[in-house]
């Protein structure tokens, strides 16, 4: 398959901002969308919108297979055992609110320990911060170096009895580099720790094994992997699963309700409340398909000729400081985050963007990470297998115009 | 001395002047690198206008009756916004700023022409402007 076909199957891609045709290069915040998930939304909202599981009639069953088979593609997706290991959430931030109520409320204690990296979106951060002070329990970090990777040799003395659970990024969304998973979950297991790994950056360029890996949950979203915005998952081993209590109450997650107590729905009734995302979900499984389509090796090569065109680019201007510095092929997915000298994040994607190119500028939600750099913000480039080798040269030509123009 | 009117319409007429906004973009940063910069020691969190994504400091005195503002922000674009605002309302009595209904922001385009984040922090440094000239106002009422 040839780069152009696989731009034609993104229609989204084809557009004009004033006036000039349009860069995307903001992909890890959202990526565009292939026809054949907008037609899956459409299809089920025009033929297949009615509420699951519960009703006889025809549509509510036609809604509840695809809804159902969503389940069933995405347990193969990541390699999970069991349909009811996977439960739908709005996204990964819904995800983690989740993981992070029920999980604590089933073990986590006074003085017990919670574990996240300086490297970690807010998402994965601020909601372990208000569980360990609804708790009492004790939020520790593991930090960084100055090349971005994680310090997995401070993890033996961070982690303790008492260490409940440790939460990291597949791949950080502002450094771009892989988590050393295996070794950091050896690590914990071996001190009775559960993992929880945040694909949401990883899953769209690196895909997961979550048996291979055997992290405990992880989770991921939809609209960073070419699916519908709201949706999204969390996998969890059913051990733990069936040990939480419920997040959310109320609609299908319940078993029988008396006045005199309530009980729950089996998985993954119990962590789904509400009306289901029922016309979002099933896009899934065609972005399940683009991925697997994008995985072709032709593709990847050429993908990977693009974000190396990309970095070897930003590195040869001696005014940029890209944060992030793979030590190993492979370990960087193509997001590269920048500060150049003299001049504000905020005003180079502002002019970059009347130029065409959607970049991303600011904190990149995750604060403590600007602050270990000492930096008010960056600009951050990020790539998809639809991003051309035109479109990196055409970038990089822009970055020299919009320098020049603000340092004047 | 020119009146607020006057010299919004200088600006509308400036604007006026490039088709683009990239050439808009150009003018303001130009107006930006021409805002004489705050002494470090007086970039203090009273300064600060919230709701900023870049930060941006503001400083104003009253002289005969007239209020003169100062200012200074990390990012050049949002210099020269501020430049272009303070140069419009310096030198206008506190009643004239509180009274004023900072429509010609509109009639340029700028907030349509922001970021999300940018708009809102216009609307900040707008507010903040504001807020200061009716403090004055009120200031000079409860005497």
């Amino acid at each position: 398959m040839e780069i152009e076909q696989v731009r034609a199957l993104f229609p989204g891609l084809d557009a004009q901002v004033y006036g000039k045709p349009l860069v995307y290069f903001d992909n890890a915040a959202t990526s565009q969308r292939p026809l054949s998930v907008v037609r899956a939304f459409e299809e089920s909202s025009l033929h297949a919108n009615a509420n699951l599981h519960r009703a006889v009639h025809c549509l509510a069953e036609t809604a509840t297979r695809a809804y159902e088979d969503t389940r069933d593609a995405v347990r193969a997706f990541i390699g999970a055992a069991h349909r009811e290991e996977i439960i739908f959430t709005a996204g990964t931030t819904a995800a983690v609110n989740l993981l992070a109520f029920s999980f604590g409320e089933a073990f986590v204690g006074e003085g017990d320990e919670i574990i996240v990296t300086e490297a970690e979106h807010h998402s994965n951060l601020v909601p372990w911060q208000l569980l360990c002070l609804r708790k009492k329990a004790v939020l520790k970090v593991l930090p960084v170096d100055d090349s971005g990777h994680l310090r997995v040799d401070l993890l033996p003395a961070l982690l303790t009895d008492r260490t409940r659970l440790l939460a990291v990024a597949q791949v950080s969304n502002v450094l771009g580099l892989a988590a050393p998973l295996p070794q950091i979950i050896r690590a914990a297991h071996a001190r009775g720790c559960a993992v929880f790994v945040d694909g949401a950056q990883g899953i769209v360029h690196d895909g997961v094994d979550v048996q291979a890996l055997d992290c405990d949950f992880y989770a991921f979203s939809g609209h960073k992997m070419y699916a519908a915005t709201g949706t999204g998952v969390l996998y969890g081993k059913k051990k733990w699963l069936e040990a939480m209590p419920p997040y959310q109450s109320g609609g299908e997650m319940i078993g029988t309700v008396r006045w005199d107590g309530t009980t729950f729905a089996p998985l993954p009734a119990k962590f789904e409340a509400g009306t289901q995302n029922i016309n979002g979900v099933p896009t899934l499984v065609p972005a399940i398909e683009m991925f697997r389509l994008l995985s072709d090796g032709a593709l990847r090569e050429y993908a990977g000729r693009v974000s190396d065109r990309l970095a070897e680019g930003l590195a040869a201007r001696g005014d940029i400081h890209l944060y992030g510095t793979p030590s190993a092929p492979g370990e960087k997915i193509p997001l590269y985050s920048f500060t150049v000298e003299g001049v504000h994040h905020e005003d180079l994607a502002l002019v970059l963007d009347k130029m065409g190119f959607a970049v991303r500028s600011g904190q990149m939600c995750a604060e403590p990470l600007m602050d270990r750099f000492g930096v008010t913000g960056m600009v951050r480039v990020s790539l998809l297998p639809y991003n051309t080798m035109e479109e990196v040269e055409r970038f990089l030509d822009a970055l020299d115009v919009a320098v020049t123009m603000l340092r004047g | 001395m020119q009146t607020i009117e006057e010299r919004k319409q200088e600006v509308i007429d400036d604007f006026s002047m490039y088709d683009e906004w990239l050439d808009k973009y150009e003018y303001l940063i130009e107006k930006g690198r021409l805002l004489p910069p705050f002494p470090e020691g007086e970039k203090t969190e009273d300064k600060l206008i919230k709701g900023c994504q870049s930060r941006v400091w503001l400083d104003c005195s009253l002289r005969d009756g007239r209020l003169y503002f100062t200012a200074d922000s990390d990012a050049i674009i949002t210099r020269g916004i501020i430049s272009l605002l303070i140069g419009v309302y310096s030198g206008a009595t506190p009643a004239e700023i509180a009274a004023d209904d900072f429509a010609f922001v509109d009639t340029i385009g700028l907030r349509q022409n922001l970021s999300p984040t940018r708009a809102g922090g216009l609307a900040s440094m707008i507010e903040t402007i504001r807020r200061v000239a009716r403090e004055h106002v009120e200031g000079k009422e409860d005497e």
